[in-house]
C-alpha cells in the first residue's frame, strides 16, 4: 500500500520531468551533460542488488547466517556504488557544467526526480544494513523473515522505479 | 515512563488530581480505534468552529457594499484558512475518525490492523494543524509581521511564487498540510487492511456494510491522490527556498502543470470528503425506514465505479484555463458520468425510504436534508461541467454556493446525522432529541439562508474571493440575507455544543441498541470495551444482528 502511494508520488515527478523535457529557457541540456557511460555501471549494480536481495532473503527464513552476511553484503555494496556513482556524476555535473537545481528547468526536474530517487535508495541502505548488523549480532530469527521480505519488496520497488528514471532521463529524454 | 519516585508523588496527591492526570494519559498513549477516533472527531469540531468563526467573520465583511470592517490583506487570509480548515482539519479528520471508530466493531475486529501506525497517523495530523495555525503569531507575511497563508485554498502559481507571496506564511501552509497528509495515508492504508483482513467469521465482502465499503474506496482514493498534493508541494517548496523552476513562467516552467498536479489530487479530495458521508446515510436511512438498504450489490458498485471515475474528472475545475477543445470535452464527458453512480445512490436511498415506516429522529432528519441539498449540489455541479456556461460563471459566487451545497449541505449535514446517530454508541448516554432538532432545522435553515442567495449572486456577477462589493448592483440585499443566515448557523452550532455537554453530564442511558439497528457495533455494551467484543461475533448475512433478533426470520435466507 505505501508502494502505491511512492508510486503516485514519483509519477508526479516523472510527468513533471516529461512536460519540461526541452523546454529549458537556457542553460545546459539534457542532451549536452548527460553521459551514459558511468550510468549504465550504475544502473547494472542496482539491478544485480535487486537480484543478490533474493538469496538474502531465503537465506534468513532458512536461518543460515553466513549466507544472510554474505547475500546482503553484496546488495548493499552494490547499492551503496549505485549511490557514490550518482554523487560522482552530480559532482561532475556541478563542477564542469554548472548545472544546478535552480539554474534552468532540466536542473530543477533532474535533480529533484534523481535526488528523490536516490533519498529512496538510502533509506533502503539504511534498512538493509540495520538488517545485516542485527544479523550479524545473531538477534535475526527465521521468523524475522517476512519482515526482511517486505523490506526487499521496497527495494525491488526502488529498483522498478529506476528503470523508469533511466528510461525517462536517459533514454527518452536525451 | 514513570519512575517509582514520581508514582509515590502522584499517591501523595488528593484523588480527583491524579485520576484526571491519569486519565489524560491514558487519552495521549492510547493505541485503541475508538479513543483515536473521538479524539479526531473532537478535534475536527474545534477546527470546524475555528473555520466557522473565519467565515462568520467574512460574511461580516461582506454584509453591506463598501464595507471597512476587515481590511483586503486579512480577508486574504480568512479565506485561506477557512477552506484549508474545513478542508484538511474538518472534514477529513472528522470523517477518517468516524471511520477510525466504526469500521473495527462494523467488520467484528477488536482493532485496527495496525494500532501503533494510527495513533502515529493521529499525532501527525495534530502537530500539522497546530503548525498550520502558528502562521498566525509565527509566521511572516507581506509586511513582514505575522500572517496567516493569504494564497487561497488551492494556492494557485505563480501567486505562490516568492515574488509575490513574500515572507513565509506559504511554507507553513505547505508544511501543515504535508504533515497532517501523511496521517491521512497513515490513517488510509490502516482502513483498507482493516476492512480487507481483520473482518471476523461469516463477514464476506458482499456483507460488508455499505459504510464499510465506502470507507475502503476513500482509503484507496486518499493514497492515490494525497501523494500527488505532497509531490506538488514538494515542488513548490523547491521552487521557493532552493530557486527551482518548476511552476516559475520566467524561466519556462509552468502555472498550469500545478493546476494539473492540484486538481488531480483536488477532485479525488471532494469524493474523499463525501463517500463517508454517503457512507453515514447508507446506515441510517435503513435503520429509520426500517427497511434494508434498497440495491444494496447497485449501492457497492456505485461507490467503486465514482472511486475510478473521480481520479479522471479533475481539468473540469481548469475549463477556464483554455486547455483546448478536446480536453474540454473529454472532462465535460467524464463529470456528466460520475454524476450517474451519485444519482443511482440518490435513487437507492430514496427506494429506502419509499413504503418504509419511517421514524424522524434526529438522525434521520439530517439525512433527509442531506439527500435534498446534496442534489441541489449536484445538479449545480452538472451545470457547471457544461463548459460554456462554466466559462460564463467560473470562479463567481455561483460556484461557492455549488461546492458549499456539496460540502456543507452534503458532507456536514451527514456528519452531524452521524454524530446524532453513534453518539449513543461511543458514550453510552443519548442526546437531547428536542435539541437535537433544533440543530437540524437551525442548520438546514441557517445554510439555505447563507448559501442560497449566493447562487443569484454568482449569475449577477460577483466574483468569489472580493472583500467587498460596490452598491447598486443588485448584490446588496442577496448579501445581506446571506449574511443574516450566519448568525441563523451560529444557533444550531450553540444548540449541538450545548446538546453534547449536556447530554454527556446527565443524558439518559442508551442501552447497546437504542435505535433497534442491525449492524456489528449494536451488538457490544455501549460504550464498548476497550477490546470491542467478548466473542468475535459471526456474520450470518448482511445484516447480523437483525439474524440474532429475529432467529424465526433471518436474513441469511433471502441472500
Amino acid at each position: 500500500m505505501l508502494l502505491v502511494t511512492e508510486s503516485f508520488f514519483f509519477a508526479s515527478f516523472v510527468m513533471a520531468y516529461i512536460y519540461y523535457i526541452g523546454r529549458s529557457a537556457s542553460g545546459p541540456q539534457p542532451k549536452d551533460v548527460l553521459e551514459l557511460g558511468p550510468v549504465v555501471g550504475n544502473t547494472i549494480a542496482l539491478l544485480a542488488s535487486s537480484i543478490t536481495i533474493i538469496p538474502a532473503v531465503r537465506a534468513v527464513a532458512r536461518g543460515s547466517r553466513g549466507a544472510v552476511l554474505a547475500w546482503l553484503g553484496a546488495t548493499i555494496a552494490l547499492g551503496a556504488y549505485f549511490v557514490v556513482g550518482t554523487g560522482l556524476e552530480w559532482q561532475k555535473l556541478m563542477e564542469e557544467h554548472g548545472l544546478f537545481l535552480g539554474t534552468n528547468l532540466f536542473g530543477t526536474t533532474f535533480y529533484s526526480l534523481i535526488g528523490f530517487h536516490c533519498f529512496h535508495v538510502i533509506v533502503g541502505l539504511i534498512l538493509l544494513s540495520g538488517i545485516w548488523l542485527f544479523s550479524g549480532c545473531g538477534l535475526l530469527k527465521p521468523r524475522d523473515g517476512e519482515r526482511v521480505e517486505l523490506v526487499s519488496w521496497y527495494w525491488h520497488f526502488v529498483d522498478g522505479v529506476w528503470i523508469v528514471v533511466f528510461t525517462t532521463v536517459y533514454l527518452v529524454g536525451r | 515512563m514513570t519512575s517509582p519516585n514520581q508514582h509515590q508523588q502522584s499517591a501523595a496527591k488528593p484523588e480527583p488530581t491524579r485520576a484526571l492526570a491519569d486519565r489524560l494519559c491514558d487519552w495521549v498513549v492510547t493505541v485503541d480505534h475508538k479513543k483515536l477516533g473521538i479524539m479526531y472527531v473532537a478535534a475536527g469540531i474545534i477546527f470546524f468552529v475555528v473555520a466557522g468563526l473565519e467565515g462568520a467573520a467574512m460574511r461580516a465583511q461582506l454584509a453591506k457594499p463598501g464595507n471597512d470592517l476587515i481590511d483586503p490583506a486579512t480577508f486574504n487570509q480568512l479565506f485561506t484558512m477557512h477552506g484549508t480548515t474545513m478542508v484538511f482539519l474538518v472534514g477529513m479528520p472528522i470523517l477518517l475518525g468516524m471511520g477510525n471508530y466504526l469500521i473495527p466493531l462494523m467488520v467484528g475486529a477488536r482493532d485496527m490492523a495496525f494500532p501503533r501506525l494510527n495513533a502515529f497517523g493521529f499525532w501527525l495530523f495534530i502537530f500539522g494543524a497546530v503548525l498550520l495555525y502558528f502562521s498566525y503569531i509565527g509566521a511572516t507575511g507581506l509586511y513582514g509581521t505575522a500572517a496567516a497563508p493569504d494564497v487561497g485554498w488551492f494556492a494557485y502559481a505563480p501567486l505562490t511564487s516568492r515574488t509575490f507571496s513574500r515572507g513565509n506564511a506559504t511554507e507553513y501552509w505547505v508544511l501543515g498540510i504535508m504533515v497532517s497528509g501523511f496521517g491521512s495515508i497513515t490513517t488510509a492504508i490502516n482502513l483498507i487492511t482493516t476492512s480487507l483482513c481483520m473482518r471476523c467469521p461469516g463477514m464476506t465482502l458482499m456483507r460488508m456494510p455499505l459504510m464499510v465499503w465506502m470507507m475502503l474506496v476513500v482509503g484507496v482514493l486518499v493514497i492515490t491522490a494525497l501523494p500527488v498534493l505532497t509531490a506538488s508541494q514538494v515542488m513548490l517548496l523547491f521552487d521557493r527556498q532552493l530557486g527551482a523552476h518548476f511552476f516559475d513562467t520566467e524561466a519556462a516552467g509552468s502555472a498550469v502543470l500545478w493546476q494539473h498536479l492540484f486538481w488531480f489530487f483536488g477532485h479525488p479530495e471532494v469524493y474523499i470528503l463525501v463517500l463517508p458521508a454517503f457512507g453515514f446515510v447508507s446506515e441510517i436511512i435503513p435503520v429509520f425506514s426500517r427497511k434494508v438498504i434498497f440495491g444494496y450489490p447497485l449501492m457497492v458498485a456505485a461507490t467503486v465505479a465514482i472511486g475510478f471515475i473521480s481520479l479522471g474528472v479533475w481539468a473540469h475545475h481548469m475549463f477556464a484555463v483554455g486547455l483546448g477543445p478536446e480536453l474540454n470535452a473529454f472532462f465535460a464527458a467524464s463529470t456528466f458520468l460520475i454524476s450517474v453512480p451519485t444519482g443511482i445512490k440518490v435513487f437507492n436511498w430514496m427506494g429506502t425510504m419509499v413504503g418504509g415506516r419511517i421514524r424522524f429522529d434526529s438522525p434521520m432528519l439530517f439525512c433527509t436534508g442531506f439527500v435534498a441539498m446534496f442534489v441541489l449540489g449536484g445538479l449545480t455541479g452538472v451545470m457547471l461541467a457544461v463548459v460554456p456556461f462554466d466559462w460564463q460563471l467560473s470562479d463567481s459566487y455561483f460556484v461557492v454556493a455549488h461546492f458549499h451545497y456539496v460540502l456543507f449541505g452534503g458532507v456536514l449535514l451527514a456528519i452531524f446525522g452521524g454524530i446524532h446517530f453513534w453518539f449513543p454508541k461511543a458514550f453510552g448516554k443519548m442526546l437531547n432529541e428536542r435539541l437535537g432538532k433544533a440543530t437540524f432545522w437551525f442548520l438546514f435553515i441557517g445554510f439555505n439562508l447563507t448559501f442560497g442567495p449566493m447562487h443569484v449572486m454568482g449569475i449577477l456577477g460577483m466574483p468569489r474571493r472580493v472583500y467587498t462589493f460596490p452598491p447598486d448592483r443588485g448584490l446588496d440585499l442577496w448579501n445581506l440575507i446571506s449574511s443574516l443566515g450566519v448568525l441563523v448557523q451560529c444557533a444550531g452550532v450553540l444548540c449541538f455544543v450545548w446538546n453534547v455537554i449536556l447530554s454527556l453530564r446527565k443524558g439518559k442511558p442508551a442501552g447497546d441498541d437504542p435505535w433497534d439497528a442491525w449492524t456489528l457495533e449494536w451488538a457490544t455494551t455501549s460504550p464498548p470495551p476497550e477490546w470491542n467484543f467478548d466473542r468475535i461475533p459471526v456474520a450470518t448475512s448482511r445484516r447480523p444482528l437483525w439474524d440474532q433478533k429475529h432467529p424465526e426470520d433471518p436474513d441469511w435466507k433471502y441472500e
